[in-house]
């Protein structure tokens, strides 16, 4: 598990995270929420053992997240926001030097790379440059780059900005699949449906330190209780269904089949662009 | 190790998979210093002859002996005009000086050999002030045809019956001369004329008058016998320098925008300590620096003629001492630059400065003194100053080890300062 505890750290005169604490549990996705400036970016650095706190401890099973060169760091990946790829350097280029830092290396390197590649759908394009990809290829790269040493935590901030549904689709395809592997997910995002969609927990976070940490639900019953719930239905819902909610004394305002995704998926398919 | 290792391989392969960018940062020094060093004389020739026009207005005997003598002088191409012509010559550049005998020169030049009072005859030298440098050249040259005519004039039996005589005359009627000097002058012509009647009585034909007493052998001063300069030499040295440091700037450049994609992030992340990330800077910094030097000189041997003529060991090492050098100056821009673009503004700036005082773009030489000796603390001065001893000076190995020991110590100053600097967090 990674467990972060009451991290403290300040830039100049300014408090930037001000004694967060938060866990990932093997098999979870943990959302992290805040607006911009809560102290995201400096816990994400801080999780990594980019940035060294200055009060408060980050380990992974038991074992300190030091900054340099920390056995634990290596059990940690990273999806930074920004695309870091080398251009220049083939897809599978950046992927052996990703593995190599790591420690990874020979056989077991290719197979890792291999497996990288398949899961996020770029097995074909491995000898190409990422100067020649879409933008929804890149981010699957900075994924596969983060994935490469098989690290027992992924971190991400902000995966999904700036590109199409179909790749944020295979994306989320991705960090499911790796859920149901057993690996621990931090994920950073501005996007409620992201959240909504996959994380099992909620850590928000404002003015550096955390305001709220549950689950979905647990979040939800934090808001006050009111005599109007807005009910979402998904499936099929006949007429009869809905007489006997008018006889319960309940009205339906409006109806609509599915999110404006689900239509644009529905007419443009959920294969990927590449 | 393999960390290390990846990163440093990582970097090369980069920089060498862009072949546009690789030839360019070749052929543009390359161009350059081939531009450079025909301009600077070229590879080893026979010296060009400097052009001047001269105007006889006198047409004497003695003024026609000095324009045929400057004619058959190897050093001058000579243009014959009248004064407006030869000064409109050197306004243009087409000729370095234009050099004008007025009416009379020839007898009163031979007069005035004879008697200190006399009047002196001039002649006038209209010059290029771009390259007065040539004046002197042109001056001394002008003194020894001019005094061989004249002595040749005064002393040559065809001047005997006119000159000496005039001048014997004017010796005798002098009133204020010395009677011992007026004694021993006309003993010197009674001499000369014997001289000159026994000569032709023999068919000697006529004196030759006053001849340079010396000849004069000029020898290069380079790596040996047969060995003659090479100003490529230098232009490559010289471009080679500062093509080389504009890859050191992008390789410091880069580290900055690495910083702003996020590939620093995902390294820092990474299980590596902040050593392997910059001292593998600086191992593959120096691998591309010592490859495009080698890509420069083999382009200067193929094509232009430069050799090493001196300590080949000394050269790798004064080229790989550079190549460090080189590595650690991006190091020290990744560390003090703050935003790419601004960085890179300053850094050619610096990168030029450095360069012309190293006389890259010009020889050191022809700086003046104070300025040569401050140059000593510009490492470019020394990396300059040893690939031209390992060049065409064909100096032993010796001599590349201050220029190695000075670069070895800026590239440790350099590289202490950038690690100080380094901004590590994010």
């Amino acid at each position: 598990m990674l467990q972060a505890t009451e991290l403290w750290k300040s830039y100049g005169g300014r408090q930037a995270v001000a004694g967060v604490t938060l866990a990932a549990a093997p098999g979870e996705i943990v959302g992290l929420l805040g607006p911009n400036g809560a102290g995201k970016t400096t816990t994400v650095a801080m999780l990594c053992g980019i940035v060294a706190p200055e009060r408060g401890t980050v380990t992974l099973g038991g074992d300190p997240v030091g900054a340099e060169s920390s056995p634990a760091k290596g059990r940690i990946g990273l999806v930074p926001q920004d695309i870091a790829l080398h251009e220049d350097l083939p897809a599978i280029g950046n992927l052996r030097l990703f593995g190599a830092l790591y420690g990874v290396e020979g056989a077991l390197l290719e197979e890792r790379i291999a497996a990288a590649l398949d899961l996020v759908g770029l097995a074909d394009r491995a000898k190409d440059k990422p100067a020649t990809f879409s933008g929804g290829m890149k981010r699957r790269l900075n994924i596969a780059c983060a994935l490469v040493h098989d690290p027992e935590v992924l971190i991400l901030d902000e995966p999904t900005v700036g590109i199409d549904p179909q790749s944020r689709n295979a994306i989320f395809a991705n960090l499911v699949a790796l859920r149901a592997r057993g690996k621990a997910l931090v994920y950073t995002t501005h996007y409620m449906e992201e959240v909504e969609r996959l994380c099992d927990r909620v850590v928000i976070v404002d003015h550096g330190a955390v305001i709220a940490s549950d689950t979905k639900a647990g979040l939800h019953r934090m808001l006050p209780a009111t005599a109007t719930r807005r009910l979402e239905i998904e499936g099929m819902v006949d007429e009869e269904t809905l007489a006997l909610l008018a006889a319960h004394g309940l009205t339906v305002r409006g109806e609509t089949g599915a999110s404006l995704e689900d239509v644009f998926l529905h007419l443009t398919g959920r294969q990927l662009r590449d | 190790m393999k960390p290390f290792l990846a990163l440093a391989r990582a970097d090369i392969a980069m920089y060498l998979s862009n072949r546009r960018a690789l030839v360019v940062t070749l052929a543009a020094p390359i161009l350059i210093a081939a531009f450079f060093g025909a301009v600077l004389g070229g590879a080893p020739k026979k010296p060009s002859r400097v052009p001047i026009a001269v105007v006889d207005q006198d047409g004497s005997a003695v003024s026609k002996r000095i324009v045929a003598a400057m004619k058959v002088d190897s050093t001058f191409l000579v243009e014959d005009t009248d004064e407006p012509g030869a000064v409109e010559l050197v306004r243009k550049g087409k000729a370095r000086a234009g050099v004008v005998f007025g009416p009379g020169f020839g007898d009163a030049a031979a007069k005035a050999l004879f008697r200190p009072g006399a009047k002196k005859p001039g002649i006038t030298v209209h010059y290029d002030p771009s390259q007065a440098v040539t004046l002197s050249l042109v001056k001394g040259l002008l003194s020894q045809h001019v005094m061989g005519a004249v002595s040749t004039a005064a002393f040559g039996p065809d001047a005997t019956g006119r000159v000496m005589g005039e001048t014997r005359r004017d010796v005798e009627a002098s009133s204020d001369m010395d009677e011992r000097t007026r004694r021993d002058l006309l003993a010197l012509f009674d001499s000369v004329e014997r001289i000159q009647a026994r000569e032709g009585n023999a068919g000697a034909g006529a004196m030759p008058g006053f001849t340079m007493p010396f000849e004069t052998r000029e020898v290069e001063a380079t790596a040996g016998a047969n060995r003659r300069y090479n100003a490529y030499a230098h232009s490559f040295a010289g471009m080679g320098v500062q093509f080389v440091l504009f890859m050191g700037i992008e390789f410091g450049i880069a580290v900055l925008l690495m910083r702003r994609t996020g590939i620093w992030k995902r390294l820092r992340a990474a299980p590596v300590t902040r050593a392997t990330l910059l001292g593998s800077r600086i191992v593959s910094g120096s691998a591309i620096a010592a490859i495009l030097m080698a890509g420069i000189y083999a382009a200067a041997i193929a094509g232009f003629g430069v050799r090493i003529e001196g300590s080949i060991a000394g050269f790798a090492g004064v080229l790989l001492a550079f190549s460090l050098f080189t590595a650690t100056f991006g190091l020290l821009i990744a560390a003090v630059g703050r935003t790419p673009e601004a960085t890179r503004g300053i850094a050619i700036v610096a990168t030029l400065v450095l360069v012309m005082l190293g006389g890259a773009w010009v020889p050191t030489f022809v700086f003046p003194e104070w300025l040569q000796s401050a140059t000593l603390v510009v490492p470019t001065r020394w990396a300059i100053d040893g690939l031209e001893a390992m060049t065409w000076r064909g100096s032993g190995f010796d001599a590349a080890l201050a220029p190695i020991g000075v670069m070895l110590a800026f590239s440790a100053a350099f590289a202490a300062i950038a690690v100080k600097a380094f901004n590590w967090e994010e």
